[in-house]
């Protein structure tokens, strides 16, 4: 579709072209310079760990992918509350950006563990493992809030639907993170205690692990900046669509008419057989 | 290194993903600006 605006150049109005800005840029430099350090810590430097080898490099990667997805989740749910306590549009954007890096970062950690559980446990996956199954759900309740954000209708009562949806998510990450404590599970126990309990690794290890940390969380906030930005961006075009919609169709409705009023008066009234 | 195979794979996942994640992202987001008016999306 051409409109009015494709004809104004971002450089003649100093209005960015995409999502991008000088913020992002800095971001997104500085995630990147951190994940060469990651990969450096990660892969060479950082040693083995005594009983599971060199797989435990993978835990580098899937606990700040977990991480991140939690937060995500909590991220989603504060902007769902703010969505129906404040009916800003806002909020409602960011609920949906943190969804989906949620769900993407929930799949990672997913994946991750899978892979790591295959040399493991001999298996890429367990249904009695209260860890997994609780992982898996928190990822389909994830895709959920995202397909529920598909569906066709009008934007407010697509965010509020969702917004109902998005409170719910963090009940489901306390039970992810705390499924190792409150059943037996093939999963091991936390790594990282936040709560005064220490860590289970230590000096370069525990360093690798707290930079996988540090640069997986630049790359959310990068991806949560951008994300958000489109999401803003698809609802300008989408109001944008409709308004012409609703146009068309009175343009339509005025031929329409004024053809039937012609039709009117070139019978006259009381005209007919 | 060894089971070099899945470590690498694990990393792969990760950052694989989030390069092609990235990418779609700013190429939406690049396509969606052309269509929208310059004072709507005046990003910090």
């Amino acid at each position: 579709m051409t409109t009015a605006t494709n004809e104004t150049t971002p450089a003649a109005t100093g209005a960015p072209r995409g999502t991008g800005s000088t913020t992002t840029r800095v971001l997104g430099l500085t995630a990147l310079v951190g994940v060469g350090v990651l990969v450096g810590l990660g892969l060479f430097w950082s040693p083995p760990e005594e009983v599971q080898g060199d797989l435990a490099r993978i835990m580098y990667v899937h606990v700040p992918s977990a991480s991140l997805a939690y937060l995500s989740c909590f991220v989603t749910a504060a902007g769902s509350v703010m969505y129906l306590w404040k009916r800003s549009e806002w909020w409602d954007t960011l609920a949906y950006a943190s969804a989906e890096i949620g769900a993407l970062f929930m799949a990672f950690a997913c994946i991750t563990g899978s892979i790591w559980a295959r040399p493991t446990w001999g298996t890429f996956w367990v249904w009695d493992d209260a860890r997994l199954v609780t992982s898996a759900m928190l990822l389909l309740l994830l895709l959920g809030y995202l397909a529920l954000r598909k569906v066709p209708g009008d934007p407010d009562v697509r965010a509020k639907r969702s917004a109902w949806l998005g409170v719910l998510l963090p009940i489901n990450v306390v039970l992810v993170r705390q499924s190792v404590e409150w059943w037996r599970t093939l999963h091991q126990k936390a790594t990282l205690q936040p709560l005064g309990g220490g860590a289970k690794i230590e000096d370069l290890m525990l360093f690798s692990l707290f930079v996988g940390f540090v640069v997986l969380t630049l790359v959310w906030v990068w991806l949560l900046i951008h994300r958000f930005r489109l999401a803003w961006l698809e609802r300008r075009v989408e109001e944008r669509e409709l308004s012409v919609a609703i146009d068309e169709r009175r343009a339509e409705a005025r031929v329409s008419g004024s053809g039937a009023a012609r039709f009117g008066s070139a019978i006259g009234p009381g005209g007919g057989p | 290194m060894h089971d070099a195979g899945y470590v690498i794979a694990a990393w792969a996942v990760v950052f694989g993903g989030l390069l092609v994640y990235a990418l779609v992202t700013m190429a939406r987001g690049r396509r969606l600006s052309d269509r929208v008016p310059p004072e709507e999306r005046r990003w910090m």
